[in-house]
């Protein structure tokens, strides 16, 4: 049968030109759009092009503002202005046309009008707003191909603000019984998901529904929402793994219908969304991991056609092998594709396989022992995108063996490379390795000069930033500081004496600061020539006016006595009138020092002992006095940049949110006078200016630091950092088989690859043992983060310690056999305060609990565990007791309690068994949440039929509708062998929400200084007479809110987040229902608060 | 997928489709950007380009480059198969495909990139099920108007020749391959036989 259809569907198309052909000679004489196409290829010039095009745009203008233009006609126009905005000329003329076209047209109009909207306009364009309701009404239309077309439309571009109102609408076609309809409608959703997560977090149930979908298209397409969630929290779907199982078993045994089917390999889309999941799954998860090891060798299995489509199969099966928990067996066989990928001749294959190859190879080193001939191979290859992916997979093996060679062959490629991004990012790697594994100074100065040559002005600014650092923080031995630094004056007094023309200004400024500094460790350079060397940048025309203060201060330090003091006296003179501000400034204290001897001897001949750190009073504080001053002069007070942006935009642009400008119409219709709306007064308190408040003025302080804060993360160490850090967390503990260990020890004579060419042999070979030298089997261990074989020369001090010991640490914790270790030692360290109950006293309760817990029946457990609840703890508000996990003879559970200024999070430790259970450690991890210990002394172990208790505190990290604690808990039962069992826990985001009480006028200062906010309609509870005032105390009971004022339609709440984020949400009646917006300086808590306060409303 | 581009081997872009909001001259630079990148690559090379942080896939048919762009976890090898599949239902649709179909039918051609993407992920990978939706769209519009269909869909093959020739004024038709009519049918590009003999439309 369904052949029959396809056959019949094939012919289609057929039958259809064959319908227009007889038309298509006179079509193509009078259409507009093949006599435009024609007319440009007619043409010779750019010029000419652009004349026409100009012309035809005209033309196109007049005709559709022209009334009498019908809806076919405007198709046809709009298929030109799509075609003229292709070649790169602006039509914006036609943008709101098309929304007409889309309303207005039929059929194949409407479906040109949509797709002309979809061309024309971007997510934020404000004309979207004009397609709403056209969308609202195609939603609903019995015209299956209108439903389509609105949900394609909505998938790609739809405004954030505008999802609700369409959102019942798509939900509802979920259960439509078209599969074509469901499956957009998924899409949609994931779109929605993707641009506003909190809007569909209530319909996650239906996603599982599509999930489980009859038709295996819609169930591939939920699976886009599904990576995307798991990406963000793998925790929350642990539950889902064996359903991704079996699809996938299902998938790669050929249950699937034919026409999934893509050259013969089964659904190879959906096997490789499956294939991306399972590895976000099994990640750092040995149980879960199991679940899929027989899958992933079948899939390996299956896949052994010769062909791309099954090569990109077996390449995400690898990496997913290679992210899961171990297993050797597979990773044995993933090891043996990654060699038929890096030995291919298929160009793309290679790639692919160097990719891969960089992914494992800090976990297993040996892949690139037994392939180093083909590595060096690539290392020369035509290809520049194998050879940076060579040397990408090189960075990852640098040892301090072979760094030498490594950075010679990236300074190489850099020498050759003239994209921008390439170099800024090889740069940055290069002064890594440098810093980290330089094995002289020399090396390292010359390293770190090419580097700032090459490097010019686009490289991060703290390479630079680093390097001067580590220069003058220095190291462990001060004859090693000297010398280093000598090395650095030497090298650039030649460098400025040769032709310091071509070098970037940054290496400018790096050399004048350097100089500066200590160019007095070398006693024989008279600081004249210094000077004089200093004067020649400055009179050259490309300097830049930075580098040019960067000079003067430089000058500064060094204008002692002699001929120095009247070179600086004559630099001081002719910039002590330059434009530049700043280089003025430094000019006026280059002058006054070189004129008054006194004041130098004092400041510059101390030399050394100036060397002592100063105290930095970060919060200005000794400004206070002149900050009130001046504000009580009538001086505006301080603004954040951010608040300054935010109303010069206001000043600027018409505000077209029609929210904003109701506020005093509905205000005046009240005719509360006396009475100012939350906005109102906070400009006018902006404006006046008087405000002397403290908890103002501390809000500005601490928003002022923040915004420092984020400019430095954005720009750099992290930036750069992140890529590597974030690989060597992927890499799952090593499973070091006894089969595995013995191949390593032998590939340590390098195995010849099959693809060497004998005459290059000896250099190659030469080559290659530079390169993989301290990669053998004994030194693997160091790439591991073990141990280091050589200490690092250079360490940094405060930055690049923290920066270093983060990817040590994470790989650790994915070492099983040195976690446990590794976390006993963190928690004895942190002296987390754990407290046993003994509660002999109570002896019948303890009994009655183990045995109730036997029976695994929670209430009676529940009563008897909320009896150990610290004293302190038991007046307050507790939630339920749910069990966590289990062992053997441990039962966990939990409850969280609400304290005013803290959320305490109680474990319940019952020991069922008889014995005593030692060494029990119990490590709560979160993502989103800040976890502390919280009792008095740790919980070393339970004894038989007892419970321990202990206390966490904690506070939001990153607010989410719902944040989770994972742990673990570890324990010894008598001599037995440690166990553990993993758990986690979820608490909704208000259980840290409290009120904060503040007074209108607060509330109303507080509200513009908070950028982050969302709006939205909720539901009202229209039981009483005061619906708005009922509908307040709901949310304020359930949510724990603070109601400051309710002023006619209009109300205002305020809450806190824990310790002290506060948010607050201004409430209007509108329309029957309750129009809400939200503000707070934190990111999501807008989103996650509205989430909940919907979910209490609509609960109620 | 973050957009994908396709464009003549003079240049000239023939589609563009943009899954990730950007300003029209930002898409103007990436697009001269990359059009410039992309032909200046030689056949031999891989059909991936590290491109800011994103990765370009690319592979050219006839004288079409087809040009995607994923980000960094993606996997490069199915892109290449989601260009193709794509390439086989133009093909399919409008029987034969060539760069002249795509020029003047290109919102038809726009219409199946969107049954068959949808916001930057596949939507749908069966092929049947792509055209069943596009023909059946196409038939709504037929029965609106069954006399007056609105665009040619068929250029007889003498024109196409001629239309061919001009297109590609500033580069005439100095190469043998393009003398001759069946050649513009959208092939694989000249690679190497191994590859050939995988891919390769019928």
């Amino acid at each position: 049968m369904s052949d029959v259809v396809e056959k019949t569907l094939t012919a289609l198309p057929s039958l259809l030109s064959l319908d227009s052909q007889p038309g298509s000679t006179k079509l193509s004489s009078t259409s507009k759009l093949g006599s435009l196409i024609r007319g440009i290829t007619e043409l010779t010039s750019k010029h000419e092009e652009e004349k026409l095009i100009q012309r035809e745009l005209v033309s196109i203008k007049e005709q559709v503002s022209s009334p009498n233009t019908s809806m076919r006609q405007m198709k046809d126009l709009m298929v030109r202005a799509i075609y003229c905005e292709m070649l790169g000329y602006e039509a914006s003329f036609s943008y709101i046309h098309a929304i007409k076209l889309a309303q207005q047209g039929t059929a194949l109009e409407k479906r040109v009008g949509y797709l002309a909207v979809s061309l024309f306009l971007n997510e934020s364009h404000e004309l979207l707003l004009l397609l709403v309701n056209t969308v609202l009404k195609d939603l609903q239309s019995t015209n299956l191909i209108e439903v389509c077309m609105a949900l394609t439309v909505v998938s790609q571009i739809f405004p954030k603000d505008m999802i609700p109102a369409i959102l019942p609408l798509v939900e509802e076609k979920l259960n439509h019984p078209k599969e074509i309809i469901r499956r957009k409608a998924v899409l949609a959703l994931y779109k929605f998901y993707l641009i506003a997560p909190n809007q569909v977090q209530h319909i996650h149930s239906k996603f599982r529904l599509a999930l489980c979908d009859r038709d295996p298209g819609v169930m591939t397409a939920s699976l886009h929402i599904y990576l995307q969630m798991i990406q963000e929290n793998p925790e929350g779907y642990k539950d889902l793994t064996t359903s991704f199982v079996t699809i996938l078993k299902q998938v790669v045994g050929g249950k699937l219908p034919m026409d999934f089917n893509y050259r013969s390999v089964p659904a190879p889309w959906l096997q490789i969304q499956l294939l991306r999941i399972l590895s976000l799954l099994g990640k750092n998860d040995q149980s879960t991991s199991e679940i899929m090891y027989e899958v992933l060798d079948e899939s390996l299995q299956r896949a052994e056609m010769n062909h791309n489509i099954t090569y990109a199969i077996l390449y995400e099966c690898v990496k997913c092998i290679y992210t899961i928990h171990p297993k050797s067996e597979l990773l044995e066989k993933a090891a043996k594709c990654i060699g038929n990928f890096v030995l291919s001749p298929k160009m793309n294959l290679k790639y692919l396989g160097l990719k891969a190859l960089t992914y494992v190879v800090q976990q297993d080193p040996k892949l690139a022992l037994q392939h180093q001939m083909t590595i060096i191979e690539c290392l020369d290859h035509y290809d520049l995108l194998i050879k940076r992916e060579t040397l990408e997979l090189l960075f990852r093996i640098t040892n301090a063996q072979n760094v030498t060679v490594i950075v010679e062959k990236m300074l190489e490629f850099l020498s050759t490379s003239k994209d921008d991004y390439t170099t800024t990012d090889l740069v940055g790697k290069v002064a890594e390795l440098a810093e980290k594994y330089a094995p002289d100074n020399e090396w390292f100065i010359e390293t770190m000069n090419t580097v700032f040559s090459v490097g010019g002005d686009t490289m991060q600014p703290d390479i630079p930033n680093n390097f001067l650092k580590l220069l003058c923080e220095g190291f462990d031995s001060v004859e090693e500081d000297r010398k280093l630094r000598l090395f650095a004056v030497d090298s650039y007094v030649s460098l400025l004496q040769g032709k310091p023309g071509n070098l970037p200004q940054r290496f400018l400024q790096v050399i004048s600061w350097v100089l500066g500094e200590y160019s007095h460790l070398r006693e024989e350079l008279d600081p004249a020539t210094v000077m004089r060397l200093l004067v020649k940048l400055l009179e050259r025309k490309q300097t830049s006016s930075e580098t040019k203060s960067y000079v003067l201060m430089a000058m500064t330090k060094l204008c002692r006595s002699g001929e120095g003091v009247s070179i600086a006296q004559e630099v001081s003179e002719s910039y002590s009138s330059s434009m530049d501000t700043v280089l003025r400034q430094r000019a006026h204290e280059l002058q006054h020092l070189s004129h008054n001897l006194e004041l130098r001897t004092r400041v510059l001949l101390p030399g050394e002992a100036g060397l002592e750190p100063l105290e930095v009073d970060s919060s200005l504080s000794f400004l206070d006095g002149f900050v009130s001053e001046a504000l009580a002069a009538g001086a505006a007070p301080y603004k954040p940049p951010h608040q300054r942006q935010e109303e010069l935009a206001q000043a600027k642009a018409l505000s077209l949110e029609p929210y904003s400008l109701a506020l005093p119409i509905s205000m005046s219709s009240c005719s509360i006078t006396d009475r100012q709306s939350p906005t109102l007064l906070s400009m006018s308190s902006g404006l006046s200016g008087d405000s002397t408040d403290l908890s103002h003025k501390g809000g500005s302080t601490t928003l002022k630091l923040d915004g420092v804060k984020r400019v430095w993360g954005k720009e750099g160490y992290l930036a750069q950092r992140e890529p590597i850090e974030e690989a060597q967390i992927e890499v799952p503990s090593p499973l070091r088989s006894p089969i595995q260990q013995t191949e390593t020890g032998n590939s340590h004579s390098p195995s010849p690859a099959p693809t060497q060419s004998p005459e290059h042999e000896p250099e190659k070979q030469q080559l290659a043992s530079s390169l993989f030298v301290g990669l053998s089997s004994q030194s693997s261990v160091c790439l591991m983060g073990k141990s280091e074989p050589m200490p690092q020369r250079f360490r940094k001090k405060a930055k690049g310690q923290s920066s270093t010991s983060a990817p040590t640490s994470n790989s650790l914790i994915s070492l099983p056999s040195t976690v446990d270790h590794l976390l006993c030692t963190n928690l004895l360290e942190k002296t987390p305060e754990l407290s046993e109950v003994h509660a002999a006293a109570n002896g019948t309760c303890d009994v009655e609990a183990a045995l109730v817990s036997h029976e695994d029946s929670n209430t009676p457990q529940d009563l008897c565990l909320s009896s150990h609840l610290p004293a302190e703890l038991s007046e307050l508000f507790h939630s339920e007791i749910s069990p966590l996990c289990s062992t053997q003879s441990l039962h966990l559970s939990a409850c969280y309690v609400q304290k005013e200024d803290s959320l305490i999070l109680v474990i319940f430790i019952t020991n069922s068994s008889d014995f005593a259970v030692h060494d029990v450690h119990v490590d709560l991890d979160s993502e989103q949440l800040e976890v502390s210990c919280a009792s008095d002394s740790p919980v070393k172990e339970v004894r038989g039929c007892c419970v321990a208790v202990c206390q966490y505190s904690l506070t939001v990290k990153r607010p989410s509708a719902h944040v989770t604690v994972a742990g673990m808990v570890s324990h010894q039962l008598h001599i037995e062998t440690p166990q553990t069992a993993q758990f986690s826990y979820e608490l909704p985001l208000t259980s840290f929400v409290r009120p904060l009480k503040v007074s209108t006028e607060e509330y109303g200062r507080m509200w513009l200084d908070f950028t982050h906010d969302t709006k939205q309609n909720l539901t009202l509870i229209n039981d009483g007479e005061e619906p708005l005032t009922d509908t307040l105390t709901v949310l304020k009971k359930k949510l724990q809110l603070h109601i400051v004022e309710i002023i006619g339609m209009e109300g205002i709440v305020a809450c806190r987040l824990l310790p002290d984020q506060p948010c607050l949400m201004h409430c209007r009646l509108h329309a029957g229902s309750l129009a809400v917006w939200m503000r707070s300086s934190l990111p999501d808590l807008p989103d996650c608060l509205m989430y909940h306060c919907q979910r209490s409303l609509t609960e109620h | 997928m973050q957009f994908m581009l396709l464009f003549s081997r003079q240049g000239k872009l023939r589609l563009q489709k943009w899954y990730v909001p950007l300003s029209d001259k930002e898409k103007k630079k990436i697009t001269r950007e990359l059009v410039q990148t992309v032909l200046a690559r030689k056949p031999k090379m891989c059909s991936f380009l590290e491109w800011r942080d994103l990765k370009i896939v690319y592979k050219r048919y006839a004288s079409l480059y087809f040009c995607c762009a994923i980000e960094d976890q993606d996997n490069e090898l199915i892109t290449l198969e989601i260009i193709h599949r794509y390439v086989e239902l133009l093909d399919k649709y409008f029987g034969s495909v060539c760069e002249l179909d795509i020029i003047f039918n290109f919102e038809k051609a726009y219409f199946i990139l969107d049954e068959f993407l949808l916001g930057g992920e596949a939507q749908e990978t069966s092929k049947k099920n792509v055209l069943k939706a596009i023909e059946q769209a196409d038939l709504l519009q037929e029965d609106a108007k069954v006399s007056a269909p609105s665009f040619f869909f068929h250029i007889s093959s003498a024109l196409t020749c001629m239309l061919y020739h001009r297109m590609s004024n500033g580069c005439p038709p100095t190469h043998g391959e393009e003398s001759k009519c069946t050649n513009y049918v959208l092939q694989e590009a000249e690679t190497p036989r191994s590859v050939l003999e995988e891919i390769g439309l019928t």
